[in-house]
């Protein structure tokens, strides 16, 4: 009786292990098969063809090729719909479609007159008056009033006694309305670059909820949304400027990066941003990638109130040690655009491509300045890590290899987004960091600022008199040439003296399927939902 | 009488507790909502701002049991992230999760209570060996992967089912059903596999006691024992068994929701414990807490209606 029970329960191991076994082999061989499929694909046009068309008859089944709608998958929620209380780049770029300031800014970098029709500045800096585009109107239906422009532009400056939504904003004296369609805008100091602000939206005076009923007038209106789940627009149909291609649009909320390629394979969104050059290697030839870039200053960010980042040389020694085009080379297949300091090349006449070249790669040199600085022997530092971050932990991950080089340790610390706000961002507790800075709108001063040594949001702790000094000359400028050069002078700084371990604005690839076309980059965070239209 | 109102008051007891370390637990992780908010574009003015009007500034006693007086006259307050009331916010997403978790516990009962019975009546049988070993498998494959797998077969390579294409209940009711069948199969089957298991060695257990003989005795015949006697008494670990099962399918469909994209109710606690969200993560778990509470007193009834011998303790 034992020995048989014995017996069968070594059967039955023996059938589990097989079982098993056969799984996993098979699990294997269909991957194998999988890649050699793909080959095929590669290599015949005609059978790539043929698995395209029998790819769109499915298609047709499942969404019945309904080109007036398109769904777009969007990486997190949306965190307000009130265009003034909303803060994640994420949700920047989606309402962008759906509110509008007195002007927009467009593809090139420009900003064009929007519910404004035209604008004048005044030489010294001080005034800005703007007349209203006739007939502009909201989603419900009203026009746009000067009461509604002064509304808005004051829930934002906090003239009613609260903290200024943004900050800049504290600048404004005061607004006042001229007539019925001219508002005029008084600045406490000159500032020829306000202009750029005034891209935020216009929402009318008289809507009490501005979140639970969102009212603008961009091309898109909003529908409905479900937390987590997606945001519905649809086209508005009474827009004053070029209107819209697709008439329904959902942005559908995709929380596992794991499932985005099964879905655009599977049907269920035809559009996501920033995709992965992983993620992209495993589509089919149905989508079309759009490629541009994410518009971020990404460096190794040093404490520079820290030992040992309180000596310029051993920055120095660090901008020495790495090579942009390495990391770009593990990180993104090579693609991405190499950067000497806190300027990206889209924003033009501000960008200077020669600071990349203020650091080559040299190790010999790296090594001597470490021995001037008084660490011949190295010294160990910690790069913490935002964990969500894919493109940054993998940088970190190459830069420690190129630190080894020159005898220096860094240890990564993957820490979750909230403690990275908190510690690094709020605290400034701590040695390193690898992140990439944006600007919030489209000015020198956006991505400048903050390295002056009293700023708020200068979490480096940069602190140096020659860039304090030509700083306040560009943002006191009236001349634009004037404001450039002293700009320039400012990234020359941050470059010389090392401020950060500056690397590169990363790649962004769009995925769009080819059913669609006409997507555009924009300069900063939006997604312009308007300008993309069936490929037929 | 007593019993019930012993039952209800450990209940709140426990409610009370529970609400407690949630809400201390928040108060030791790092990580602000109000930066979370604002983000890389917070001035410390603002903060501040934003902290008094949230009223995260006061004591932390304080604050617990101003929302506990909140909880208790049923307003669960308002989402940070998402600015609305969470009521409203959950109400929504309840019914996803709830069928979720219904179609999940269905299906375990129907695969597992009769090939749980046809294993232990045919024990040793071919059968019973092949399904043992399909068993083990099952219970060693986590619900996530085998999501992922049912995903890929169904979804990429037979195309009977769109990766990502859930569809509200709101919108499409059948659309809703359809979507979520394979997920609550992903819940299921490990629990199917166990539940089998359970009630196949309890069967064969109770077929051995005394009882049984002498009900063959009385010349009763195999399925008449089997059903009649042996079933009843063999039924209450199940039982126990599937009542635990349920509260922890609300807690397996976290990762499943993830995997299918699927916006329920565990796709928000998530979500509002990565933003920092209180308000609404403390009314979920306390949800949760409820439905695991409630489940334990069913089960508690059930046992008396299958075998009204057993005493419930006074």
């Amino acid at each position: 009786m034992m020995k048989k029970g014995i017996g069968r329960r070594g059967l039955s191991t023996l059938l589990v292990v097989l079982t098993t076994l056969t799984l996993t082999m098979s699990g294997c061989s269909g991957k194998k098969a999988e890649e050699s499929t793909a080959d095929a694909t590669n290599a015949t046009e005609n059978t790539s063809s043929g698995k395209d068309g029998k790819a769109e008859t499915a298609d047709n089944t499942a969404s019945s090729d309904d080109l007036s709608k398109i769904t777009i998958g969007i990486p997190q929620d949306i965190d307000s719909m009130d265009p003034h209380i909303a803060q994640a780049a994420g949700t920047r770029e989606v309402l962008f479609n759906v509110y509008e300031g007195l002007v927009k800014p467009d593809q090139d970098g420009n900003l064009q007159p929007a519910i404004a029709s035209e604008y004048t500045i005044s030489e010294d800096g001080k005034t800005y008056t703007f007349t209203l585009r006739e007939g502009v109107k909201f989603h419900d239906g009203s026009t746009v009033t000067a009461e509604d422009v002064k509304y808005s532009i004051e829930r934002n400056a906090g003239t009613d006694g609260t903290d200024p939504l943004i900050s800049a904003f504290s600048n404004i004296d005061s607004v006042e309305i001229a007539d019925d369609s001219t508002v005029v805008m008084t600045l406490k100091e000159a500032n020829t670059e306000f202009l750029a602000y005034m891209t935020v939206a216009i929402i009318p005076a008289s809507n009490e909820d501005p979140e639970g009923n969102p009212v603008g007038t961009g091309p898109y209106k909003f529908v409905s949304r479900s937390p987590q789940e997606n945001v519905i627009l649809t086209k508005f149909d009474e827009y004053w400027g070029e209107p819209a291609y697709i008439k329904d649009i959902t942005l559908k909320v995709e929380a596992n990066a794991d499932s985005i390629v099964m879905d655009l394979e599977g049907g269920s969104i035809d559009m996501f941003a920033r995709v992965t050059s992983a993620q992209m290697s495993q589509l089919s030839d149905k989508f079309d990638v759009y490629e541009g870039t994410m518009n971020l200053v990404q460096a190794l960010y040093l404490n520079n109130a820290e030992e040992p980042f309180n000596n310029e040389q051993v920055r120095q020694a660090l901008c020495y040690a790495i090579s942009p085009q390495e990391i770009m080379d593990f990180v993104s297949d090579g693609k991405g655009t190499e950067i000497g300091s806190s300027m990206f090349p889209s924003f033009g006449k501000y960008f200077d491509a020669s600071l990349s070249e203020t650091y080559n790669q040299d190790i010999d040199k790296a090594k001597q300045l470490l021995a001037e600085a008084g660490y011949s022997n190295g010294f160990d530092f910690t790069i913490t890590v935002p964990s969500n971050y894919t493109q940054h932990v993998d940088t970190a991950q190459v830069l420690v290899e190129e630190f080894k080089a020159i005898g220096v340790n860094a240890t990564i610390q993957e820490v979750e987004w909230n403690t990275w706000l908190d510690d690094v961002y709020t605290n400034r507790n701590f040695q390193s960091t690898v992140i990439g800075v944006d600007a919030s709108t489209l000015t020198a001063y956006a991505l400048l600022s903050r390295f002056r040594s009293d700023a708020h949001n200068n979490f480096i702790n940069y602190n140096d008199a020659s860039y304090d000094a030509a700083f306040d000359a560009a943002v006191n400028a009236t001349d634009d040439a004037e404001k450039t050069k002293n700009y320039k002078e400012c990234e020359k700084i941050l470059s010389e003296t090392a401020a950060n371990v500056y690397i590169q604005d990363l790649p962004e690839f769009v995925v769009l399927n080819k059913k669609f076309t006409g997507y555009t980059f924009y300069p900063l965070y939006a997604q312009d939902f308007s300008k993309i239209k069936p490929a037929k | 009488m007593r019993y019930v109102l012993k039952k209800v008051l450990s209940m709140v007891l426990t409610l009370f507790v529970v609400s407690l370390c949630v809400f201390f637990a928040f108060s030791l992780i790092p990580g602000d909502p109000v930066t979370r908010m604002f983000g890389t574009e917070a001035t410390p003015e603002l903060i501040a701002q934003y902290r008094a009007k949230m009223g995260l500034n006061d004591p932390i006693l304080v604050r617990y049991f101003r929302w506990f007086i909140a909880f208790l006259q049923g307003d669960m307050g308002t989402s940070y992230d998402y600015k609305i009331p969470v009521a409203g916010m959950l109400a929504e997403k309840i019914p996803i999760t709830l069928t979720l978790a219904i179609m999940s516990f269905v299906i375990m009962v129907i695969i597992s209570i009769p090939l749980g019975i046809y294993t232990a009546k045919y024990e040793n049988g071919i059968i019973d060996h092949v399904i043992s070993v399909i068993n083990q498998i099952i219970m060693a494959v986590p619900p996530f992967f085998s999501g992922i797998l049912l995903t890929f077969f169904f979804g990429v390579i037979l195309k009977i089912f769109m990766p990502g294409g859930f569809v509200s209940y709101t919108k499409d009711v059948q659309g809703f059903l359809k979507y979520l069948i394979l997920p609550a199969f992903a819940i299921a089957l490990p629990k199917a596999a166990m539940a089998t298991k359970l009630l196949r060695g309890s069967v064969i257990d109770e077929a051995g006691k005394d009882y049984t003989r002498t009900a063959y005795s009385r010349g009763n015949t195999t399925n008449g024992v089997l059903y009649r006697h042996v079933l009843k008494n063999a039924m209450i670990p199940v039982v126990t068994f599937m009542g635990m099962a349920l509260a922890d399918m609300v807690a397996g469909s976290i990762v499943i929701e993830q995997v299918f994209g699927i916006p329920g109710i565990s796709r928000i606690l998530l979500s509002s414990i990565n933003n920092r969200d209180y308000p609404v993560v403390e009314a979920i778990i306390m949800g949760i807490a409820i439905m695991v509470l409630v489940i334990n007193l069913l089960v508690d009834i059930i046992y008396r209606i299958i075998n009204p011998r057993i005493e419930v303790e006074e």
